[in-house]
């Protein structure tokens, strides 16, 4: 009999190496000389197996067979000079709403809320909203004016502006319209399509309070900005002063690099907790006013109607709102058992305070894990254990912020508000897991 | 600390505050210049529902007919009317009651389709969008006289003027008092300030909640593929693939095959260059849109006998042989996009 020692060192042995019967053989007897010699015959084989292995009936294939890259070279560093996803990554992309619209120009795509990790979206995904076009613009050839009721009306250049002092904060941007498509009834089969007008970044630039003071700007008469794009729309929007001088910036950095040009390229507003649309891309100036503009974006969209045909005007502010992205719409859980159920959580109003999760369809909550740091006006992932047994479940996740307020189910929305306004949907999802595994987007009632 | 020191102590302290609140950096006040009078008219160019900033001048339903026809009918429709490209503009649906109350009823009804004159309170809006960023291609081409007869154009085919109205900088506020939704409007809401108040609350309960829990609404089967085979949308390895939503490929071989020649066909069509060219705003792949589909275009263009034709076609427009609307010049298509285009176009089965 072979010492426990001798046996010890056979247990981390890579059992795929030897022959089934020599292991149980050697557990049995031990290791004898002839044996070694049965041993030795084995690592050879097993390295002649990097070639033609012996594959036994319950051995991993993925690891008795080397793959090819773990024998072979890989490639040279600045294959890629701007780094990009796996291949295998292929199908995390942005996607339009097939019939949401008639022009790419003026459009929406949507980021992959589904396959994302963390509370910040890669820039690449960032979703895109634009209103007749995106442009390239020469960083060179751009200038934001400041003008209006100010002492002096100013021209900076982008060096100018990059000479500043700045500032980097991560927000969320959420466009006005995200979950628009769900006010009447489900109409899309994913998360990405029911929030996927969602991103979030970090933002650098300089605060707009510091420019707006350079130009000296009239204090006591001055309650709202124009922001006004270089685009050929133009876009404007008109800006609550209050926001302006609280958080506002002039971004050009988005998540460590400049924007991109989807993204406002080189320069861009940033108002936290407001809207995507005030979020004027390809920014080219800012003008001080006492009255708000009533700019297309402001009266004939972005415009909220109620139920007595009321249209509510200046909806700005993004209410508190939570999503589960995984599992959701769309997809399909494979094996009963544990599941880490994760989302996203967001208030315009502050920061994110609690979530709760349900998998009965609201009738009973437990709090969700909150993942750190927690920021005003950025994203809060948020998770849940969960052990699937099989049964059906409706899955659902509720934010309350820092203010109090908490996220209303679709009932209570639609309730006060109708279900016509297009802008401004947070009620509460619900994903409904079905015995089969298959998870999809319902409402309830 | 006796009494002075205190004093003292609050005095630093407020000018310290007071030099954070009213003072820049040294140095801060060289960055930036003054902007002449002439910049600021070159992009200061915003029109305010008083009609600050509005230019002068003046344009009649006729003449904004004309211009109406020949650059904003190809997309909105003759009468403003059309549902293609965009939503409509007016549809003939505002009342003389609408008009005298300055509240639009229909929009309370949900089987009235929105337009934009059914919503807009602001007369400045239009004249100021239209100004800023129309034509779709050509923003920022349209003189004063023509935005007024344009604005006069939409304002006639909503019954708000008559047809031989005119529309100028003199009378713009007492055609707003014509606008059908001038008092639809609400600012009462607490989504302007960040500390304004919520009008919806949600519930607090977190156990037996007495709520509705049957599933009332969720895509019915047919519907699962309207965005694609959601299998190919999520990740596919992992805890969640996506389901297997195309049902065309799960029943019969045949269309499999089919449906993949169809999709590498697809796949070949210079997306980024139709895109970034400005084509796709006109042209989808299969059917009329502005102009013609791609799939016409490359039957009867198949072969490359055709591509010195279609490149000039591209680059410098052209009119008649689709129909009456034209092709724009599209210069701007640079050197790559326009061989892919070319290409692509001529590389149909001939």
């Amino acid at each position: 009999m072979a010492s426990d020692a001798e046996q010890g060192q056979l247990q981390p042995a890579p059992e795929s190496f030897l022959p089934k019967d020599l292991v149980e053989d050697i557990s049995r007897d031990g290791i004898n000389s002839g044996r070694r010699s049965l041993l030795q015959g084995a690592f050879a084989a097993a390295t002649a197996s990097m070639v033609a292995p012996a594959l036994m009936a319950d051995d991993d294939p993925d690891i008795v067979n080397l793959p090819s890259w773990t024998r072979s070279l890989g490639k040279p560093v600045v294959a890629n000079p701007y780094g990009q996803p796996s291949p295998y990554e292929a199908n995390i992309v942005r996607r339009q709403s097939p019939g949401l619209t008639r022009t790419d120009q003026s459009s929406v795509s949507f980021t992959p809320l589904q396959n994302l990790f963390g509370m910040i979206t890669p820039s690449g995904l960032h979703f895109e909203r634009h209103h007749q076009g995106w442009v390239d613009i020469d960083p060179r050839r751009h200038r934001l004016m400041i003008n209006g009721l100010v002492d002096t009306p100013l021209v900076f250049t982008m060096e100018d502006l990059l000479r500043m002092p700045s500032v980097s904060r991560i927000h969320f941007l959420e466009c006005g319209a995200n979950t628009g498509l769900e006010w009447g009834n489900v109409a899309v089969p994913t998360v990405q399509y029911s929030h996927g007008m969602l991103s979030a970044s970090e933002f650098t630039g300089v605060p707009v309070s510091l420019l707006l003071e350079r130009a000296g700007f009239d204090r006591k008469r001055a309650t709202v900005l124009l922001a006004e794009g270089a685009d050929g729309s133009s876009m404007t929007r008109t800006i609550n002063l209050e926001n302006a001088l609280d958080d506002a910036l002039v971004a050009y950095g988005q998540n460590g690099e400049m924007l991109r040009p989807e993204n406002g390229y080189p320069l861009r507003l940033v108002v936290p907790g407001v809207q995507g649309v005030s979020w004027v891309k390809w920014l080219r100036r800012l003008e001080v006013g006492d009255a708000p503009w009533g700019t297309k974006d402001e009266v004939a969209h972005y415009v909220d109607l109620m139920p007595d045909g009321t249209h509510r005007q200046y909806t700005s502010i993004q209410e508190a709102k939570s999503v589960i992205t995984a599992p959701s719409g769309g997809q399909k859980l494979l094996k009963q058992g544990y599941y880490d159920i994760t989302g996203l959580a967001w208030s315009g109003r502050g920061t994110v305070e609690k979530v709760e999760v349900s998998v009965d369809g609201g009738r009973n909550w437990r709090a969700a894990r909150l993942e750190g740091p927690i920021l005003p006006k950025a994203m809060t992932r948020f998770h849940f254990d969960w052990v699937w047994q099989g049964d059906e479940a409706l899955l659902q996740s509720r934010v309350t912020d820092s203010t109090g307020y908490i996220q209303p189910s679709r009932a209570e929305l639609v309730e006060v508000r109708g279900s016509r306004s297009i802008y401004h949907n947070n009620a509460i999802q619900t994903w409904r897991v079905g015995n089969d595994g298959e998870v999809h987007n319902v409402q309830l009632g | 600390m006796s009494s002075w020191a205190k004093a003292a102590v609050l005095w630093l302290c407020a000018m310290a505050m007071t030099s954070t609140a009213a003072g820049l950096p040294e140095g801060l006040t060289e960055l930036g210049r003054p902007a002449t009078e002439g910049e600021v008219a070159a992009w200061d160019i915003d029109v305010r529902p008083d009609f600050v900033g509005l230019p002068s001048g003046s344009g009649d339903v006729w003449a904004g007919e004309e211009i109406w026809l020949a650059q904003c009918a190809s997309c909105h429709g003759d009468f403003g009317d059309s549902n293609e490209i965009f939503a409509p503009l007016v549809l003939g649906n505002i009342t003389e009651e609408d008009i005298a109350a300055g509240r639009v009823a229909s929009l309370t009804d949900p089987g009235v389709t929105r337009t934009t004159l059914m919503k807009v309170p602001t007369l400045s809006t239009l004249w100021d969008y239209i100004y800023r960023a129309m034509p779709w291609n050509a923003p920022k081409s349209l003189s004063p006289d023509e935005v007024y007869g344009l604005v006069a154009y939409l304002l006639n085919l909503g019954y708000v003027v008559d047809d031989d109205f005119v529309l100028s900088d003199t009378n713009m506020a007492e055609t707003q008092a014509r606008m059908p939704n001038r008092n639809g409007m609400s600012l009462d809401h607490g989504l302007w300030s960040v500390s304004g108040l919520p009008d919806v609350s949600g519930s607090s309960c977190i156990t037996d909640c007495d709520v509705a829990t049957t599933v009332t609404s969720s895509l019915p089967a047919y519907a699962m593929n309207a965005h694609g085979n959601l299998a190919k949308q999520v990740r596919d390895w992992g805890p969640y693939p996506g389901l297997w939503t195309d049902t065309v490929t799960d029943t019969d071989p045949n269309q499999i095959a089919m449906a993949g020649e169809g999709a590498a066909e697809v796949a070949m069509a210079p997306e980024a260059a139709l895109s970034a060219g400005g084509c796709s705003g006109c042209h989808q792949m299969a059917g009329q849109l502005v102009g013609p589909g791609f799939d016409a275009i490359r039957t009867k263009y198949a072969g490359q006998k055709h591509a010195a034709y279609l490149r000039d076609k591209i680059v410098n427009g052209g009119a008649g042989v689709w129909g009456s609307m034209p092709m724009p010049a599209m210069p701007g298509v640079d050197e790559d996009s326009l061989q892919q285009l070319v290409a692509w176009l001529t590389s149909g089965e001939e």
